[in-house]
C-alpha cells in the first residue's frame, strides 16, 4: 500500500503526515501524531469517545479516514486548555466530578464544546440530546449534564 | 488499496467504471468505514466524492431542491427552506445516528446502502424524490424507490454514481411526515417506519397522497392502495382505519430480535395512520 501524504491543521497548527489509505483518522491522531486524547471505544461510531471537530462539525474520528483530513481543520481535546489554564468545561467537569474512569471524557468535552459553540444557552433536554452520541458507563450522565450547564453560565459571562 | 479524491463527477465515474477490483464511493463514510472495519467489504479503490464541485450543496432549482450526494444530514436540518417545504424528509434524515454521525452521513449513502430500515428512504419515496444517476453512458433521473432492489443491493450499474436527490417544490396545502418505531428514545434502527405526503384542496379533502413503509419488507414499500384509500376524502376515522389496514396487509416483514412479524404488521398501520395525521395537520387540514 502506498502512503497518502496529508497536510492539515490540528488545533491551529499546520501538521503533515503520511497514512495508509484505509487508516482511520483516530489511528493517525493517536499512533502517528501522539494525540491520545481521542479514545477508541467501539471503533464503529456508536460511543463518541473519539469525537473531534472537523471543519466546525462534530464527528467520530473513527469514521473519518486520515486521508480525508487534507486541507481541513481539526480540533481535538488537546486544544481546549491554554497552557495550565483549563477550558471552563474541563474545569466544571472536575468540580462536578463529571468523570470516573475518564475514557469517555475527551469525547464529552469536545461534544460539549461543539454544543455550546452552536447553542450557548441550551436547556437540559438540548444538552441530553446534544450529547446522546457519547456513551458513559460510569457517571449516569447527570453530573456531566450539570457540569455542562455550569460551564455554559461561566462561558456566557466571559 | 488506493484512496482518490476526484474533482469532477466524470473523473469519479471513469475511475469507478475502470477499476478492476471492488471500488467504493466515500461520502460520509458512516456505513462504509464500519463495513470495512468489520471485514464485510475490502475495496481496492476508495473514491472520495467530497472534492467534486456542487456535490456538497443544497441548491434551489426551478422546481424544488437538488441535494448533493455529499451533503451531510445535519446540513439538511439547517436549511430553513428545505425544512419548510419537506419537514418529513428532514425529520427522517435527522433521525439517522448521533450528532457525530449527522455531521457525516448522507441521504444518498442511506439510499445506496440499501438497508430495508433506512430512515430517510421511506420519507424520500413518499415525497416522490428522484435520484440523478451519472454513469459511463451519461446521466439519467430515476425514482428513488427503484434504487434499492434487495437488502444491500441497488439497481445501479457498474460505474454509476448518484450525484444528487431531487425534490419538487411542494404544491399549496401539501406536507409530508415521517415516523418510525424504535424501542429506545433515539439512536436506534427503525423496527418499522412510515412516510406520508399529502396534498389537500381548500375544503381539506385529500387530492394526492403517497404512502411508504420502511423496514417491513426487503425494500421500502410504496403502498399505492393506501394512498388511494385517502384520496377524495378528508382524513376521517374510516379513511384512517382503511389506511392502517392496507399498510399492515402490505408488509412482508421478518421475525427478528427487534420485532416479530405480527408486531411489525400492526405497528406499520399505526405509524402510517399517525404520519398521515401529522402530514394532514401540517398541510393545514382540520
Amino acid at each position: 500500500m502506498a502512503g497518502v501524504a496529508v497536510s492539515t491543521t490540528i488545533n491551529g497548527d499546520a501538521v503533515e503526515y503520511l497514512c495508509q489509505p484505509d487508516e482511520p483518522l483516530l489511528d493517525v491522531l493517536r499512533d502517528r501524531l501522539g494525540l491520545t486524547g481521542a479514545k477508541e471505544g467501539c471503533g464503529t461510531g456508536d460511543c463518541g469517545a473519539c469525537s473531534i471537530i472537523l471543519d466546525d462539525r462534530l464527528v467520530c474520528s473513527c469514521l473519518v479516514l486520515g486521508a480525508e483530513a487534507e486541507g481541513r481543520r481539526i480540533e481535538t481535546v488537546e486544544g481546549m486548555a491554554h497552557g495550565d489554564r483549563l477550558h471552563p468545561l474541563q474545569q466544571k467537569f472536575l468540580e462536578h466530578a463529571a468523570l470516573q474512569c475518564g475514557i469517555c471524557t475527551p469525547g464529552f468535552l469536545i461534544a460539549a464544546k461543539d454544543l455550546l459553540a452552536k447553542n450557548p444557552d441550551p436547556t437540559e433536554e438540548e444538552i441530553r440530546f446534544g450529547l446522546a452520541g457519547n456513551l458513559c458507563r460510569c457517571t449516569g450522565y447527570d453530573k456531566i449534564v450539570r457540569a455542562v450547564q455550569d460551564a455554559a453560565i461561566v462561558m456566557k459571562g466571559a | 488499496m488506493r484512496y482518490i479524491r476526484p474533482l469532477s463527477i466524470e473523473d469519479a465515474v471513469g475511475q469507478l467504471a475502470g477499476s478492476a477490483g471492488p471500488a467504493a464511493i466515500l461520502a460520509g463514510g458512516s456505513d462504509l468505514l464500519v463495513r470495512m472495519k468489520g471485514g464485510f467489504v475490502e475495496p481496492e479503490l476508495i473514491i472520495d466524492i467530497k472534492g467534486i464541485t456542487g456535490l456538497s450543496e443544497i441548491r434551489a432549482t426551478a422546481d424544488g431542491f437538488s441535494i448533493g450526494a455529499a451533503v451531510p444530514c445535519a446540513v439538511l436540518g439547517e436549511n430553513a427552506a428545505l425544512k419548510k417545504a419537506w419537514p418529513g424528509v428532514v425529520e427522517a434524515a435527522k433521525l439517522i445516528g448521533s450528532k457525530q454521525v449527522q455531521g457525516r452521513c448522507t441521504i444518498v449513502g442511506n439510499l445506496c446502502n440499501a438497508s430495508p430500515a433506512a430512515d430517510s428512504v421511506p420519507a424520500l419515496v413518499a415525497a416522490g424524490a428522484r435520484a440523478v444517476v451519472v454513469g459511463p453512458s451519461g446521466k439519467r433521473t430515476i425514482a428513488v424507490e427503484t434504487v434499492p432492489t434487495a437488502p444491500g443491493r441497488t439497481s445501479l450499474a457498474k460505474g454509476e454514481i448518484i450525484e444528487a436527490i431531487l425534490l419538487g417544490s411542494q404544491a399549496p396545502r401539501s406536507a409530508d411526515a415521517y415516523l418510525r418505531f424504535i424501542p429506545r428514545t433515539e439512536m436506534d434502527i427503525a423496527v418499522v417506519s412510515a412516510g406520508v405526503n399529502l396534498t389537500l384542496d381548500e375544503a381539506g379533502v385529500v387530492t394526492a397522497a403517497r404512502v411508504a413503509i420502511g423496514a417491513a419488507a426487503p425494500t421500502v414499500l410504496l403502498v399505492e392502495e393506501a394512498a388511494e384509500a385517502l384520496i377524495g376524502r378528508k382524513l376521517d376515522e374510516a379513511a384512517l382505519e382503511r389506511l392502517a389496514k392496507i399498510c399492515s396487509g402490505a408488509c412482508r416483514p421478518i421475525d427478528d430480535k427487534r420485532g416479530t412479524i405480527e408486531f411489525r404488521r400492526k405497528v406499520a398501520g399505526v405509524l402510517a395512520r399517525r404520519a398521515a395525521q401529522t402530514a394532514y395537520a401540517r398541510a393545514g387540514g382540520k
